[in-house]
């Protein structure tokens, strides 16, 4: 049984229910990015060959991926790129501290990269008394609030103007209260582009990385990776194993799915390919495993590794959408984090496979068709056999198994249940029963459908 | 053991048995030939670049000098623009001391229609850090090199031994506050696109 619980989906999302407007808002935002998706997909008739053939690209990797590893690794090397392999997020950590303190800098600039949130890089290295500048706008105003990301795509989407205009108040200068998304962009502009002047190292997260040429694709709108990675002298590129696609022609493929379905723009503005380095540069590549071989045996969760981090899954997601990313306690937050971390850690993230109404969308969302709610059904179904539920989660489950194994029970228990909710509504309706907060409990009826169907049909 | 043969020897413990590799060529037949031009132009449109058709270089030159005027940087890679641009010097500087270009001026020999981006390489960029520290991207394309999708395109690239190319789609953007669109992020503030149409 257990007894760790330090942190919990339901009452995190408890505290970002507090403030209902902040709620309805970012509920709206992301269903509107959502309908864009939608919009972007419905002009494609062949969308779903699209999805499926993506979908069987990404099986046939994790069907080979060996393979593929090894050939990725002797292109690269033959681009002139330098590989390490690190076995996990310490390992990561590690590898990278070396790179820069062999060049013997302090500070370094870093874009997009979720693998270095699951890794916890920046806190690793400020510990070791170096300074990393996160340089995708919405990752650099939540450095500033010292939070993690909320969303893979949108890292400050929970975050209003006012909050921002705020943050830049105290760290970039700006008046008090300018909250102009315009002058803020700008502000930051100016900021992060004296810090790619100036920083010898930039890391770079992995979207695709080919096994037939050595390559790696970088995909950005705002273009910071690209700024970082061809001012410096040393480029540093961090992906997790599943990141290999096979061929060149692959990169056609989820290209066209990958912002369809994260923002419904066409392609991202930069999806730049890096194959060698810059004549003096050097360049190097970290392959990383943290788990991700041991989620590939899993065979009820090794789809998940087909992820491309579109954050789809996210915006159409009720319970997301109306929790924030916050409430996951995860680096990956949403449906696919659900699935992702409990391979991690069980028992630190039992919560989240709970964190769903089971609805599916996420599925049908999906660009490479993982099963997710299907997923977060076995995980639920793992992590209660592995006794990592709460007790009352526990003792919940125990009832409903006794009341639904016997008819008689069960009519009885109905009956009683209409009872009460008829004559004592406040039985239910109090602090005791989370489903009643932010909700009123529903009229009962008056019969049962058995009740109605003995008296009604019953007789014929 | 290392931690590559312990990563490799897990996954080839715990890999599933091979599938197929699939064909990308079915998604090809979707591919029209028809309208690329005007396709393409509607969707650069949107996405914040601006459009021009022209027929020679020398419509190139008076659009840039109109738009952006004189007495500021301007760097081309193509030799036809020096009366305009720097050809030549800016070849030697340090990727750092490019921070002051106002203008690039880049060729492109691929367009695609379905997302308006054009693919750029480093024998056309000579400086890889140009298009994105520029303050404002020209792209010269021919109208005939416009393919229909992003397969058509990697078809026409194939393997290729650049060491660094890009394809861009419009300014650089973020709508990282509020889903606010600001164009201008890191990168260019502007992108204009010359369609070359041959007589």
């Amino acid at each position: 049984m257990s007894t760790i619980q330090t942190k919990d989906h339901a009452e995190l999302a408890g505290q970002f229910n507090a403030d209902e407007n902040r709620v309805d808002w970012h509920d709206e935002t992301l269903w509107w990015i959502r309908q864009k998706r939608d919009k972007a997909v419905n002009q494609l008739p062949e969308w779903e060959l699209l999805r499926e053939t993506g979908s069987k690209i990404k099986e046939h990797v994790l069907s080979n991926l060996g393979n593929y590893l090894e050939a990725f690794e002797a292109n690269a090397l033959a681009n002139g790129i330098i590989v390490h392999w690190a076995a996990d997020a310490k390992e990561h950590n590690e590898i990278v501290h070396q790179i820069i303190r062999k060049h013997g800098v302090n500070r370094m600039v870093k874009s997009k990269s979720m693998l270095t949130e699951e890794c916890h890089l920046n806190e690793y290295l400020a510990e070791n008394g170096i300074e990393v500048i996160d340089s995708d706008l919405g990752e650099r105003i939540v450095q500033l609030a010292k939070e993690p990301p909320s969303h893979i795509v949108l890292p400050c989407i929970h975050k209003k103007k006012e909050e921002i205009g705020d943050l830049f108040h105290e760290h970039l200068g700006t008046p008090a209260g300018v909250s102009d998304p315009q002058i803020l962009t700008e502000t930051a502009r100016q900021h992060l582009r004296e810090v790619f002047l100036t920083r010898k190292i930039a890391l770079t997260g992995v979207n695709f990385a080919v096994a037939e040429t050595g390559e790696f694709v970088v995909c950005t709108n705002e273009g910071n990776a690209d700024m970082g990675a061809h001012l410096s002298e040393v480029h540093i590129a961090s992906m997790g194993i599943e990141k290999i696609i096979p061929k060149r022609e692959h990169l056609g493929v989820f290209l066209r799915l990958l912002t369809r379905s994260a923002t419904g723009q066409p392609i991202t503005t930069y999806s730049s390919h890096y194959k060698k380095p810059r004549p003096g540069q050097e360049m190097h590549i970290v392959i990383v495993d943290n788990g991700r071989s041991i989620q590939l045996g899993r065979k009820d969760f090794r789809n998940s590794l087909k992820c491309i981090r579109c954050g789809a899954c996210m915006n159409t997601c009720p319970v997301y959408r109306r929790s924030g990313g916050h409430s996951y306690h995860n680096a990956i937050s949403g449906p696919i984090g659900s699935i992702l971390a409990p391979n991690l850690d069980m028992e630190k993230y039992a919560d989240l496979p709970f964190a769903s109404t089971l609805c599916g969308s996420c599925s049908n969302v999906c660009p490479v068709k993982i099963d997710i709610h299907d997923q977060l059904y076995k995980w639920r179904q793992v992590i209660v056999k592995a006794g990592y539920t709460t007790k009352a989660k526990t003792a919940g489950m125990k009832m409903m198994h006794w009341t639904l194994s016997s008819p008689g029970i069960y009519h009885a228990a109905g009956k009683a249940g209409r009872l009460v909710m008829k004559y004592a509504p406040f039985a239910v309706n109090n602090a005791l029963n989370p489903w009643y907060k932010q909700r009123d409990m529903p009229k009962p009826p008056a019969e049962s459908f058995d009740e109605w169907y003995k008296k009604n049909r019953g007789k014929k | 053991m290392s931690s590559r043969g312990k990563i490799l020897s897990t996954i080839r413990a715990n890999q599933p048995a091979l599938t197929a590799m699939p064909d990308v060529e079915p998604l090809k037949a979707y591919s029209s030939t028809e309208n690329l031009l005007t396709q393409y132009t509607t969707i650069a449109t949107n996405i914040g670049a601006k459009v021009y058709e022209v027929s020679n270089i020398d419509e190139v030159k008076t659009v840039i000098q109109n738009n952006f005027g004189t007495g500021k940087r301007i760097v081309s890679t193509l030799p036809e623009l020096s009366d305009i641009a720097d050809t030549k010097e800016y070849l030697s500087d340090l990727p750092i001391e490019l921070a002051d270009v106002e203008v690039a001026i880049l060729q492109s020999d691929l367009a695609v229609a379905e997302n308006g981006a054009t693919w750029i390489t480093e024998d056309q960029l000579r400086q890889r850090v140009l298009p994105f520290i520029t303050q404002h991207l020209a792209v010269i394309v021919n109208a005939k090199n416009i393919v229909a999708t992003m397969h058509d395109a990697y078809t026409s690239i194939g393997i290729s031994t650049q060491g660094f190319g890009a394809f861009i789609a419009g300014p650089s953007k973020t709508a990282d506050i509020e889903q606010s669109l600001v164009i201008g992020a890191h990168g260019p503030r502007s992108m204009s696109l010359f369609l070359l149409k041959e007589a």
